[in-house]
């Protein structure tokens, strides 16, 4: 299987601090990948670095083979990687359709007109906001401004959706519906990259997991073969001798 | 582009109604009251054109003079080799290469560089053209035409109205939506596929080239040109409180602004002559804690309280 995003020897320096430090991975089309480890290991930042946030210190990225290492951010979203954000962004004084547009017109497939609008109504349906485009962001509960963020990534028909932490701060049941409602991006064969600590939703969505601990990649493999790495659980829990 | 819904036509028709009768004004009144029309149609396409662009971004520019100043020197200079009415669009073409060099020189940076940038750039012209003068041993330039304060008025207004088409048509398309989103937030615009620089620097050139154009229509107005009257920095201010005064969500909204504060400019000039610097800066402290999103602000804040009745009766 040929791999649809490259990540070669990828490393992000701040000053003196190496954030993420020669991470190499692929990730094939229609799969779920789970980006995991510890808080700080480097994973926001390696997303930050494939969609354009940051440039790379050393190292690239390709999307089918074309290199994207030196890409800004607009050409990324472009060729078709869009992301949602660690901390919701919405555009706080449009309307919920119009947050969803936003992805519809400047995504990798662009609309316009009332084709935008139908693509946006659509993407709306599916993650369970149907009918309330007309909602200002400011009436919206949390996992509903999760929902529009989704909607306006998948808006633009990416070929690879980032989500960062996407079920963080969720209560139980808006966790189910948040973890049914990315089940039905995998179903759709969406090719996903997913930060998450969620272990539950990392067992049930994920087809392959890279585990990053201190900037590194310490395990690659199925979340079963991952999880009960003893390197994995030593970055998560740390040494009995420690 | 959408197709125009028959709310537009009105909207349309309305305009061209209104327009007209503007246009009578050098017909049916006196001298006072034509100074006062210009006035208020060379703010109206001032505010109205920095508004497109420091509207949705809310980058602040204070370039206004300098595009304004070299528009009326391009007339200054050039009436004397060349036809008046070619000197129009040659000082657009220069507003809108001038804006594009300040755009791709600041745009990319934060918005309060951007503030103090366009500040010192109408300071930096207007010194460069001094030490021009000064070096050549002119100090001003005569502007002898045959153009009336009529004719100044009329081409203003014609401007208007080209500034407010451009406007509308802005609005409804693709560059439209993608400077809103900038304004809401900028790193959102570009991980939607939006690229920022060239949007900020493309509208950017609207004011620029429109507010170099009135410098070029007014310029006759001034007889005689100098860089302190050319390129005052009074000028940049009064074009954002007027601005803001009406509000820069709509695209009627800095025209509400200008006519108000026209008439409190000239009561301020008349009765406090030497306290009108002051009393500027106390009517824009007085603005923006008062009426941060302008007139256009409080009538939205009417509509909304209505419809919400409506929903509760």
């Amino acid at each position: 299987m040929t791999a649809l995003l490259s990540l070669r020897g990828v490393t992000k320096r701040f000053g003196g601090l190496v954030a993420v430090n020669r991470m190499d991975f692929d990730v094939t089309e229609h799969q779920v990948l789970g980006l995991i480890g510890p808080n700080g290991s480097g994973k926001s930042t390696t997303l930050n670095l494939i969609s354009g946030a940051f440039p790379l210190s050393a190292g690239s990225i390709s999307l089918r083979g074309q290199p994207i290492t030196h890409l800004q951010a607009q050409d990324i979203a472009r060729r078709g990687i869009a992301r949602t954000f660690q901390l919701v962004r919405l555009l706080p004084s449009m309307t919920v359709m119009e947050n969803v547009k936003a992805g519809a017109v400047f995504g990798h497939r662009r609309h316009w007109g009332h084709e935008a609008d139908a693509v946006a109504e659509a993407m709306l349906e599916k993650v369970g906001m149907g009918g309330r485009g007309h909602m200002t962001v400011g009436q919206l509960t949390y996992i509903d401004t999760k929902r529009v963020e989704l909607a306006r990534v998948l808006a633009g028909e990416p070929r690879v959706v980032l989500l960062d932490e996407w079920l963080a701060g969720l209560n139980p049941t808006e966790l189910e519906e948040g973890i049914h409602l990315i089940r039905s991006l995998r179903d759709e064969g969406r090719t996903v990259i997913l930060v998450e600590h969620v272990m539950d939703a990392i067992r049930s969505l994920c087809d392959r997991c890279v585990v990053m601990a201190a900037g590194t990649k310490i395990a690659e493999g199925t979340p079963t073969e991952v999880l009960s790495d003893p390197a994995v659980i030593r970055a998560y829990l740390g040494d009995d001798d420690a | 582009m959408t197709a125009l819904s028959s709310r537009d036509w009105g909207s349309l028709a309305l305009c061209a109604i209104a327009l007209i009768i503007a246009a009578c004004l050098p017909l049916s009144s006196g001298a006072y009251n034509l100074t006062i029309g210009v006035t208020i149609a060379m703010y109206t396409v001032l505010a109205t054109s920095w508004a497109l662009f420091s509207g949705p971004t809310h980058y602040i520019s204070l370039a206004t003079a300098a595009f304004f100043g070299v528009g009326a020197y391009v007339t200054g200079i050039g009436i004397q080799h060349l036809p008046y009415w070619t000197l129009l669009p040659i000082a657009g073409v220069i507003g809108a290469v001038m804006a594009a060099l300040v755009g791709l020189a600041t745009l990319r940076l934060s918005g309060v560089y951007f503030v103090i940038f366009t500040l010192g750039l109408a300071e930096f012209v207007r010194q460069a053209i001094t030490w021009i003068q000064n070096i050549s041993g002119t100090k001003g330039i005569y502007v002898l035409t045959q153009i009336t304060e009529a004719h100044i008025y009329w081409q203003l207004l014609g401007l208007a109205a080209l500034v407010w088409l451009l406007g509308w048509l802005i609005g409804r398309s693709r560059l439209g939506f993608a400077l809103r989103i900038i304004g809401e937030d900028e790193q959102v615009a570009r991980h939607s596929g939006i690229n920022t620089a060239r949007a900020k620097i493309l509208l950017f050139m609207v004011p620029g080239a429109v507010a170099a154009i009135t410098g070029a229509i007014l310029a006759p107005r001034y007889v005689y040109l100098e860089p302190a009257l050319a390129f005052t920095p009074m000028l940049s201010f009064q074009v954002v409180i007027m601005a803001l005064l009406g509000g820069t969500g709509r695209l009627w909204g800095p025209l509400v602004g200008v006519i108000p504060f026209t008439f409190l400019w000239e009561g301020i000039s008349a009765s406090f002559p030497n306290q009108t610097t002051l009393l500027l800066g106390v009517c824009f402290l007085v603005i923006v804690y008062l009426l941060p999103k302008g007139f256009v602000g409080l009538v939205d804040a009417a509509r909304r309280r209505m419809r919400n009745s409506e929903g509760f009766a």
